[in-house]
Parts: C-alpha cells; sequence; structure tokens
C-alpha cells in the first residue's frame, strides 16, 4: 500500500534554481524571509516544529468564549499565502532535553531560546543532509530563518547568530536574509545564488522595516507579534511549569502535562496535591477527555466546574478539602452544603456533601499562576 | 492503486497542529488515490487539514461539523517531495 520514497525532483525546469528550507514560524519575519528569497528565484519550502510549548489556537479551541476567535494555524496560513510546502514536524519528544537541559540557560522565564534556535536549525540541517543524501545537488541548498540581529534578547544577538549557526551544524549553509547585511557572507551569498546586495541589514526591536517590507510585498494580513509564539516564554505558565517540577521532586513532563497547564485554574491546596478546575463549559469538555487518568470532582447538586486531581488524596480531609474549593467555584457556592461526586480514574464514584469553601479558605498562594 | 479503500485517523481530543500533523503522518504511508477520513473534535481542524491539504496537493473531498466533532474526507494527491 505505501509507496517508496518519492523521487526527489526540482518542481522547477530551471536545473540551475536553488532551493532553500525555511523555518516558518507563522510570524510575519519568516514570512518575509520566504519572500526575499523567492524574489531572487529561489525555491522554497517550509518547516514548522511542533514543541508542545507553541501558542497556537489550542486556548481559543478550548475556551468557549473564543469560538468566534481566529482558529487558524498561522504556519499553515502562511505557508498557503506564499504558495510553499509546509511540513509540520513533531519534534516534542526530543524537545525535552532542551527545556530541562539548556546549555546556554533559561531567559527571563522558563525559555530556552538560544538551545531551542540551535535544535531547531540543527533539525533542519539534518533534513537538508538527508534529502541531499537522497537527490545530490537536487536535494536542498540552504536554510533560511527569519532571525534579526538585537530583535531578541536571549537568541537574536549579534553574539549569538554566529553560535546558531555553528551549534546547529548548519555553518554557513544557514542564512538569515532580513539581517544579512550585518552578518558574515554566507555560502548561498558567496556562490552566487543569492545576490546579497538585495538582502536587509535589519537590526534590533524596531518593527517598521518589516511592516514597510511587508507593505511592499503586499503583504496586509500577517500574525501581529504579540508575546511570542512559545508559551515558555510567558511568566505564568513557567510558574505552572516550575510548580509541577518542584511537586514531583524531578524535572521531567510528559506531553499531557504540558497541554494541562494551558487550561483552566490551577490550586495547589497540599504539596502532594493539585486540582485543576475548569473555568468555563470549553475547558470543562477538554477535561473531559482527561477523566480516564486522573481522578477527577464536579458538583452534582448544582452546575459548577470540572476538576482533575494531579496527585493524589492522602486522607478523607484532603479529599473534602478539594471538595469544597470545586464547590467554591460551582453555582452552589452560596449554598450551606454542595454535593461533589469524586470520580477514579477507573470510573468508581462516589458522593461527599461538604460546605464550599469561603474566600479567605483559599489562599493566594495555593494559586498557581 | 484504488480509490475505494477509506481510510480512518481518529485524532479526537487532540489539539492542533498535532491533528494535522497525524493526518500529514498518515497521507505519507498512504498510495496516491486512497481516501482517508479524520474524526476530530478540535474545530480549528476545519480550517488546518484543508489549508494542509491545499498546499500539499491533496483534495478535500468533504468537510462535516458536528456539534462535538468535525470530520474531514480526503483523497491522497501525488507523492510530495522528501523532506
Amino acid at each position: 500500500m505505501s509507496e517508496a520514497v518519492a523521487p526527489v525532483t526540482r518542481p522547477s525546469a530551471d536545473p540551475l534554481q536553488r532551493r532553500a528550507i525555511a523555518l516558518v514560524s507563522g510570524g510575519l519575519d519568516s514570512m518575509l524571509a520566504v519572500k526575499v528569497m523567492q524574489e531572487q528565484g529561489i525555491h522554497v519550502e517550509g518547516v514548522n516544529f511542533f514543541t508542545g510549548f507553541c501558542v497556537e489556537g489550542h486556548t481559543h479551541a478550548i475556551r468557549k468564549k473564543d469560538k468566534d476567535k481566529n482558529k487558524r494555524n498561522n504556519a499553515l496560513w502562511v505557508a498557503e499565502e506564499l504558495g510553499i510546502k509546509l511540513h509540520i514536524i513533531d519534534i516534542s519528544e526530543e524537545y525535552k532535553d532542551v527545556v530541562l537541559n539548556p546549555k546556554h540557560g533559561y531567559g527571563a522565564h522558563l525559555n530556552p531560546c538560544l538551545d531551542c534556535k540551535i535544535f531547531m536549525v540543527n533539525q533542519a540541517t539534518l533534513m537538508l543532509n538527508k534529502a541531499r543524501e537522497l537527490a545530490g545537488e537536487k536535494g536542498f541548498d540552504f536554510i533560511i530563518t527569519g532571525e534579526v540581529v538585537g530583535q531578541r534578547p536571549k537568541s537574536q544577538r549579534k553574539e549569538t547568530m554566529p553560535i546558531i549557526s555553528s551549534e546547529s551544524g548548519a555553518d554557513d549553509r544557514l542564512l538569515r536574509p532580513l539581517s544579512a547585511l550585518n552578518l558574515p557572507e554566507t555560502l548561498p551569498e558567496r556562490e552566487g545564488w543569492v545576490d546579497r546586495s538585495r538582502l536587509h541589514d535589519f537590526s534590533g526591536r524596531n518593527r517598521k522595516p518589516q511592516i514597510e517590507l511587508a507593505r511592499r510585498f503586499g503583504l496586509e494580513d500577517y500574525a501581529q507579534p504579540s508575546g511570542g509564539c512559545c508559551f515558555l516564554t510567558d511568566e505564568s505558565y513557567s510558574r505552572k511549569l516550575a510548580d509541577l517540577w518542584q511537586a514531583r521532586n524531578e524535572r521531567r513532563y510528559e506531553l499531557d502535562d504540558i497541554m494541562l497547564l494551558k487550561v483552566g485554574r490551577h490550586i495547589r491546596p497540599q504539596p502532594h496535591l493539585k486540582l485543576i478546575i475548569s473555568r468555563e463549559e470549553g475547558e470543562n469538555r477538554f477535561l473531559e477527555g482527561y477523566r480516564y487518568q486522573f481522578t477527577s470532582l464536579t458538583t452534582v447538586s448544582c452546575p459548577g466546574p470540572l476538576a482533575l486531581v494531579d496527585g493524589r488524596f492522602e486522607s478523607e480531609a484532603e479529599l473534602e478539602q478539594a471538595a469544597a474549593i470545586v464547590a467554591r467555584y460551582s453555582k452552589g457556592r452560596g449554598d450551606e452544603s454542595v454535593t461533589v461526586e469524586v470520580k477514579d480514574p477507573g470510573g468508581v464514584a462516589r458522593e461527599v456533601r461538604v460546605a464550599p469553601a469561603r474566600p479567605d479558605d483559599i489562599p493566594k498562594n495555593w494559586l498557581v499562576a | 492503486m484504488s480509490d475505494e479503500t477509506l481510510h480512518e485517523l481518529d485524532v479526537r481530543r487532540q489539539l492542533c497542529p498535532i491533528p494535522v500533523i497525524k493526518t500529514q503522518n498518515k497521507v505519507a504511508e498512504l498510495a496516491q488515490g486512497e481516501v482517508l477520513r479524520v474524526t476530530c473534535t478540535d474545530p480549528g481542524a476545519l480550517n488546518d487539514i484543508p489549508a494542509w491539504c491545499r498546499i500539499n496537493g491533496h483534495e478535500v473531498l468533504a468537510t462535516e461539523e458536528g456539534d462535538l466533532e468535525v470530520v474531514v474526507t480526503l483523497r491522497v494527491g501525488a507523492p510530495s517531495v522528501a523532506l
């Protein structure tokens, strides 16, 4: 049924057309980098890496109140706008080592931006090498990114750009078209595949040159760079991840862990016990999918949230404390007592009747955010 | 190669882009002309899987949007350049 690996052939009739792999995040910079290459006749294909921490339509997909927000995947949308193929690669498993052991350390939060960029360019380099192995000169010739010198405090600095090139193994096959004139000449420029004089000298955090270039290319609709594309640059998210590691006494995570950090209200009433409480119907539905993995609590005498228990109850008092917290976020918060169903992952359920917690019963430092 | 074969992919409860990645990986195992039916719960898949199909040369035969699930049916196009 499955076919052998497809022959790697140039889609263009021009045997001299050079080919580049572009790291496509879905943001404006990588979009412009591709445009600049296409303007010079380079054939470009995109790669987009899924780390598990990507800020995509996730939260919009989950939360009902965000239902009307645009749910498109920006990388796919950009690829379609540019008329390029896009390969989305799941690197979430291999990426753990980048998050847990960043050689170059973290940024302001748990964001290992420099190691991340090295890792991604390395992945693209491996793909490039594999394609060259299969097809020789008919494979890919170089890699491009939308990096701009001085734009990001951790990874996009003048002194870190060469580190990314060398440690990724891409060396001078890595070209940054938007900032090339601030950097040493690369192979595609030296070989004349790309005209260096038509590359750019963007630098710093000022976005005006990018916006002007977008205008020149006739690009009007593009993702606004608000808060980056990775949850690890988010202070609240990083705190939740640090809390998870502290509670487990070890630095590790699974994909489900980091997805759940994106959802709900996180409350830790005991060092070994955290509640993930849905804030609305969409989150409720999302958390439903995890009831076979976690003990869950939900109010039955009145409408209320669904809560997952990360950890386990060591006593009946802890169970009742958790039930009272869940009742606090239900419609019965003003009632004398509320019935809460406690269901284990195997589906065995029982009910407890508790007085809803009062605001003072939930100290601020229990809220993980 | 038969276009009669209907393959199924269940990516319910997975959030985008995972449904797209799993569709991409499944399509890579299939031959041109084969039909794949993908069932998802993330409504974003209704935009993303057809977009992925358009840029990679696969044909979207149908999209169905229910209250809780969306289903995208596609026919596999010509093999892509290996990357």
